[in-house]
Parts: C-alpha cells; sequence; structure tokens
C-alpha cells in the first residue's frame, strides 16, 4: 500500500527526516515509536502533503501512484486520512457544512454524484453512532469549544465518514484518558476493514493494547533505528528508549 | 491644472436655475449657501483626517453628465418625494447633515429632489421599505441622492437600500453622491440597510448622519459586496439618553475595488450605548479603510461603547488601512476598540485540505465563516438568509442577477 524510500525532508532549514525506509502492506498496523523530536510527527505530515515540509530527497508511493507530486486534497480523495494530533477550531464553519464539503469532495473526485442532503444528514446520524459524538457537536463549528476528549473523538468520526484506506493516527492518545483512549481506539477498529493499513504514532505502549500493531518501529534522530513485532512496545514501554539510543 | 471642483462650480452656475425650477421651497432654501461652502471648501484632500484614505478629487475629476430626471418612486403610506412631503421638512432637511462636509454641501447644491420615508407617531410599516438605485444608461452620469428618514415618537421602521450596478458599456461610468439624514424620534427604532452591487465603473460617496433621541434604536448595516470606489461616512449622534446605535459593516473586495468606511459615533447624552463591527475580506489588489471614531462628551456619563474592525486580507498584494480612535471627555464610562488586519488561517486550511476539501473551496468556507457574524447580527431573517447565499456566491466569483427585476429577464 504505502512504500517511503530514502525520504529526507526538512522544515525551514532544519532536517528533520534524514531517510526513512518505510514499507506498509495492505491491512497491516505498523506503530512508530520515538522520542520528542524524532520526527515522528513530521513524517505523518509529510505522507499527508502539509506544504509547511519540505521533501528534500526520497520518495514515496500509495498504491503505486507517486504521492509527493500529488496535492493533499488528492492524497486525502486516494484514501488517505490524518488523525490529527491537536485538532484546529475553525471558528464559524459548521461540523455539519464542513463534513458536507469534505464527503462530496471526494465523490466529486471519484466521479460519483454529491450525496443528496437527506442521505447525507443519515449518514451523518449513522456514523455519529458509530463513534458515540454527541449530536450537540455537530451544530457547532469544527472544534470550537471541544474538549480534548471530543476533538479525538471528532477525528475518528469523520474517519469513519470519509472511509479512508490508510490512516494516520498521530499521537491520538496524547491528552486522553482511558476511558476515552479506549472509546476512540474501539471506534478505530470498529471502522477498519481487512484491507485497511494504518500507521499508528505514539509515545506509549498504552494505546497499542487497543489498536494492535504488527510491526513496531522506532524512530530516532529523525531514522528509523529499529523494527519488530508487537513486543518491542512493551520493552520500550518497561525501559525506554536509552538502551536503543546506547545501541548507536 | 485645474482643479476638479471648477468644473462643478461652472456647473453650477450653469444650472441651478435649471435645477431649483425643477425642486422644491425647502430644498432651494439651502441651496445658494450650500454652493458658496462648496467653493470655499473645495474638495478635501488626503491631508484631513476623514479623507486620508480616498482620493476625492481624482474620483470627481472626469466629465459627468449630471441627471436632472424626476424620481420613479411609487409613493406609499409612508414614502414621499422631497417634493411633495405630507408634513413640514424645514426643520429637518440639511439639518443634521455636516455643513463643513464638501460632498454633503455639493450634494445639497445640486440635488433636486429626494426621497422622504416618514413615519408617524407609534406607526410601524408592516413590511420593509425598499429603495433600489438602479446606475444604467449609455452616458457617464453624476447621480445626486438625497433621502430624509423621519421616524416619530414610538414609530418603527426598516428601510433597505439597494444599489445596483447595470449592464453598459466600458466606457460608461457612474458617480453617485448621497446624503442620508436620520431623524429618530423619541423610542423610535429604524434598521437601515445599504447593500451595493455596483460594479468596478462605480463610484459612490455616501454620507450618513444619525440623530438619535431618547430611549431610540437605530442599527445601520452597510454591505459592500462589489463595487467600484465606496466611499461611506456615517456620522451618528447619539442626543437623548439611552439611545442605542449600532453600526455594522462588511465589506468583500477583490480586484481593484477601494472600499474606505468613515464613522464618528458622539455621545452627546448620557446613558446611551453604541456598538460597531466593521469586518473586511480583501483579494486581489483590492483596498480597504476603516477609520472609526468615538467621541464622548463631558456629560455623556455611563456611556459604553465596542468598537471592533477585523480584516482578513487573503492575497498578498490586498492592503487594508485601520484607524479605530477613542476621544473621551466624560470619566465614568466603558469603552472598547479594537482591530485586527490577518492572513487566511493556514492551519485551518490543511486541516480542510486533509479531510479532501480542495483549496479553493476551503479558502471560500473560511471567507465565509469569516463574515458570517456580521450577518448573523442582522435580526431580518430573509435579508440574513440572501445575504448568506449572495456572500456565498461572491466568494465562489459567480456574478449574481436578482430573479425578480424585469431588466435582468
Amino acid at each position: 500500500m504505502l512504500a517511503i524510500k530514502n525520504l529526507h525532508a526538512r522544515v525551514g532549514e532544519k532536517e528533520i527526516l534524514k531517510g526513512i525506509d518505510l514499507t506498509i502492506a495492505d491491512g497491516e498496523i505498523h506503530a512508530i515509536m520515538g522520542t520528542n523530536g524524532a520526527g515522528k510527527s513530521t513524517l505523518s505530515n509529510v505522507i499527508v502533503g502539509n506544504p509547511a515540509y519540505e521533501v528534500t530527497e526520497g520518495s514515496i508511493t500509495f498504491n503505486g501512484q507517486d504521492l509527493l507530486a500529488m496535492s493533499t486534497e488528492e492524497r486525502a480523495h486516494a484514501g488517505i486520512f490524518m488523525s490529527f494530533q491537536a485538532p484546529i477550531e475553525i471558528p464559524g464553519v459548521s461540523m455539519t457544512n464542513f463534513m458536507r464539503a469534505a464527503v462530496n469532495a471526494r465523490r466529486k473526485a471519484l466521479g460519483k454524484e454529491p450525496l443528496k442532503s437527506t442521505d447525507f444528514l443519515k449518514l451523518m446520524r449513522e456514523k455519529r453512532k458509530l463513534v458515540e459524538i454527541d449530536q450537540r457537536l455537530m451544530n457547532r463549528s469544527v472544534n470550537e469549544g471541544f474538549s480534548g476528549g471530543e476533538r479525538k473523538r471528532n477525528e475518528i468520526f469523520q474517519m469513519a465518514m470519509l472511509e479512508p484506506t490508510f490512516c494516520i493516527l498521530d499521537e491520538t492518545d496524547s491528552g486522553l484518558d482511558v476511558d476515552a483512549l479506549r472509546i476512540v481506539a474501539e471506534g478505530f477498529n470498529r471502522l477498519r476493514t481487512a484491507e485497511t493499513s494504518a500507521l499508528v504514532i505514539t509515545h506509549y505502549q498504552r494505546l497499542l493494547d487497543y489498536i494492535k500493531p504488527d510491526v513496531v518501529h522506532v524512530l530516532i534522530d529523525g531514522r528509523i533505528v529499529m523494527t519488530d513485532g508487537p513486543e518491542l512496545a512493551l520493552k520500550i514501554e518497561n525501559e525506554g528508549f536509552d538502551w536503543i539510543k546506547n545501541m548507536q | 491644472m485645474e482643479r476638479s471642483e471648477q468644473q462643478y462650480i461652472e456647473l453650477y452656475n450653469e444650472i441651478s436655475a435649471l435645477i431649483k425650477q425643477k425642486s422644491c421651497p425647502v430644498m432651494n432654501a439651502v441651496r445658494d449657501d450650500a454652493f458658496r461652502a462648496f467653493s470655499s471648501l473645495g474638495f478635501p484632500t488626503r491631508k484631513q483626517e476623514r479623507y486620508r484614505y480616498t482620493d476625492v478629487s481624482a474620483a470627481f475629476a472626469p466629465n459627468y453628465g449630471i441627471s436632472l430626471s424626476p424620481l420613479d418612486i411609487t409613493e406609499s403610506q409612508y414614502i414621499f418625494p422631497i417634493s411633495s412631503a405630507p408634513v413640514d421638512l424645514s426643520g429637518y432637511y440639511n439639518k443634521a447633515a455636516d455643513p463643513s462636509d464638501a460632498i454633503t454641501a455639493l450634494n445639497t447644491a445640486l440635488v433636486h429632489d429626494g426621497i422622504l420615508v416618514y413615519v408617524p407617531r407609534n406607526d410601524s410599516p408592516e413590511s420593509p421599505i425598499q429603495i433600489d438605485n438602479r446606475l444604467l444608461g449609455n452616458l457617464s452620469t453624476m447621480l445626486n441622492r438625497r433621502l430624509l428618514i423621519i421616524l416619530e415618537s414610538g414609530a418603527q421602521a426598516t428601510v433597505i437600500i439597494n444599489d445596483k450596478g447595470w449592464e453598459h458599456t466600458p466606457d460608461v461610468s457612474f458617480l453617485t453622491t448621497q446624503v442620508i439624514e436620520v431623524f429618530c424620534k423619541e423610542n423610535s427604532s429604524l434598521d437601515l440597510y445599504e447593500v451595493e452591487e455596483t460594479d468596478q465603473s462605480c463610484s459612490r460617496f455616501s454620507n450618513v448622519y444619525i440623530q438619535a433621541e431618547r430611549y431610540s434604536s437605530v442599527r445601520h448595516n452597510s454591505i459592500t459586496l462589489t463595487n467600484g470606489l465606496t466611499r461611506n461616512l456615517c456620522d451618528a449622534h447619539l442626543i437623548g439618553e439611552f439611545a442605542n446605535i449600532v453600526l455594522n459593516g462588511c465589506v468583500i473586495g477583490s480586484d481593484e475595488q477601494h472600499t474606505d468606511n468613515n464613522t464618528l459615533i458622539h455621545h452627546v447624552a448620557p446613558d446611551c450605548q453604541s456598538e460597531q463591527l466593521y469586518k473586511y475580506v480583501l483579494d486581489g489588489n483590492s483596498v480597504g479603510a476603516f477609520a472609526g471614531k468615538i467621541l464622548v462628551d463631558k456629560d455623556a456619563q455611563k456611556t459604553s461603547s465596542q468598537e471592533t474592525n477585523a480584516n482578513l486580507c487573503s492575497s498578498p498584494s490586498a492592503r487594508m488601512y485601520s484607524q479605530p480612535m477613542l476621544e473621551i471627555y466624560a470619566d465614568d464610562v466603558k469603552c472598547n476598540h479594537g482591530s485586527t488586519v490577518g492572513v487566511m488561517d493556514e492551519s485551518a486550511l490543511f486541516y480542510m485540505r486533509q479531510r479532501g476539501i480542495p483549496e479553493v473551496e476551503a479558502r471560500m468556507l473560511l471567507k465565509n465563516a469569516f463574515m458570517g457574524d456580521v450577518i448573523d447580527k442582522i435580526p431580518l431573517r430573509s435579508l440574513r438568509d440572501r445575504l448568506f447565499v449572495k456572500i456565498e456566491k461572491r466568494f465562489r466569483g459567480e456574478a449574481e442577477k436578482c430573479d425578480t427585476c424585469r431588466l435582468c429577464k
């Protein structure tokens, strides 16, 4: 599904990714763990095409397409979704209008007619129940006045609406209490199909108790320095990152 | 170089007899004095505080023909030509207007008739009063418009003024001067809306003067959707205690549009409230200006006043000038002012694009959202809904034709 080769990227003058190689097959869940500043968020932002990040070398292909040649919105239409670490507030744009624009833009890109208003509202209702998000949040502006937990749940709701094939969960666990974490993780698990792949970025093992990864990578100083099975996450939870750094 | 006022002085000398003949005593009574004031004032220059952002002289320099055709007014219970008013207007006409403003003086000298909205004591028209100004014709024309709004005690009214440009050959342009005088008596309530949808060939100079008496409430909304050069001045005087004034405005600029809103809220009496919210979204090479002064007299204790000007420049070559001012001579008042000029929120744009919303659409949604709260404050639902649609279409760049009027069909 996703193949990253020798990826270098920077923000401003600062090089953050220094040669990432990563391949994720259909249906696989990969976790990326690493210390602060290692480049985890840069990697996810580069995959989705945040214009603030500049790729200086390397390639990313997504289902055979050259991802780096595509705009942010084209990548979304191709099925890439990122659950933001800090979801953005958009005052004055209602959740309903926001979702309608997003859903219909994707349909248009796929050559489908826009959803009729009644069908759209029905879809909203269904997905809202699936991720247990309150109706009253839907009448508000996007993320405005949402609690931390509500924002994260709203990310999963948007994922449910857009039905992506590749999801990035960028520190979805940060700022969540255990109950909220469980609800969000269960929401994600309910949504995924056998073909859905995901990249789960986290500091802690905690989230991985709910979303079981097939592969765990450790990212330090812009490079993937270790790749192993799910047991690696447990070892990091118990022993931290120092032993890996000391091996370098 | 010949000053641009010279041609207007010559014009007046040439046609003042004709104007007087077509006009009425109440307007003629002040005409010559206004002309003399104009001749000695000349057009304001950019050195004058209230005209810093608009080059008046340049706008009046072209040689326009002047229109003296009779007004097309459907008289009703509340609307009359000033020339056949049901009440004596000598205590109102040109009495709220500022005699030291050259554009007001020129308008007073050249205008031959105007519209009177008169609502008797404790009366209120069932539906909003609509005034449509259409700029059309095959010759470049100067129009001088005059509107007098008088609400007697306890009266209520909503007045909507639509300014529309029309299809015309590209070499034709229009210059409009407008003076509106508003007298709101005790306990009266007026909602006055002005919606401009003209085009790049139109220049507009509008001066609105409001006198609000005790317990009256005045709301003025100025909406500039499309235009060429627009200069709106609004002076509101709170002359009786517990009067309340709201001035709201929104401006959408693109291409070479120029829009300058200049307000003065003058708290004369104590215990009054005023509120201003002006928002601009500027694209292309458009220029926006907002200068708003709140003047609180020594006796205007317990004044409460809020002034906000928020602006979004969505292109690097758009320019916004913002100048909020407070001048307070009373010591027990609550006055706030704030001004912001910002660019599009890049993180919100990225968030929307990640969800698949194309950049153009995302920008449109953000601009719409920015304007939303000015429109939300409009109490008249039908107008509010219509403006939401118009604004969205405007941001989408869709030209709008009105569905109802005979000229569009």
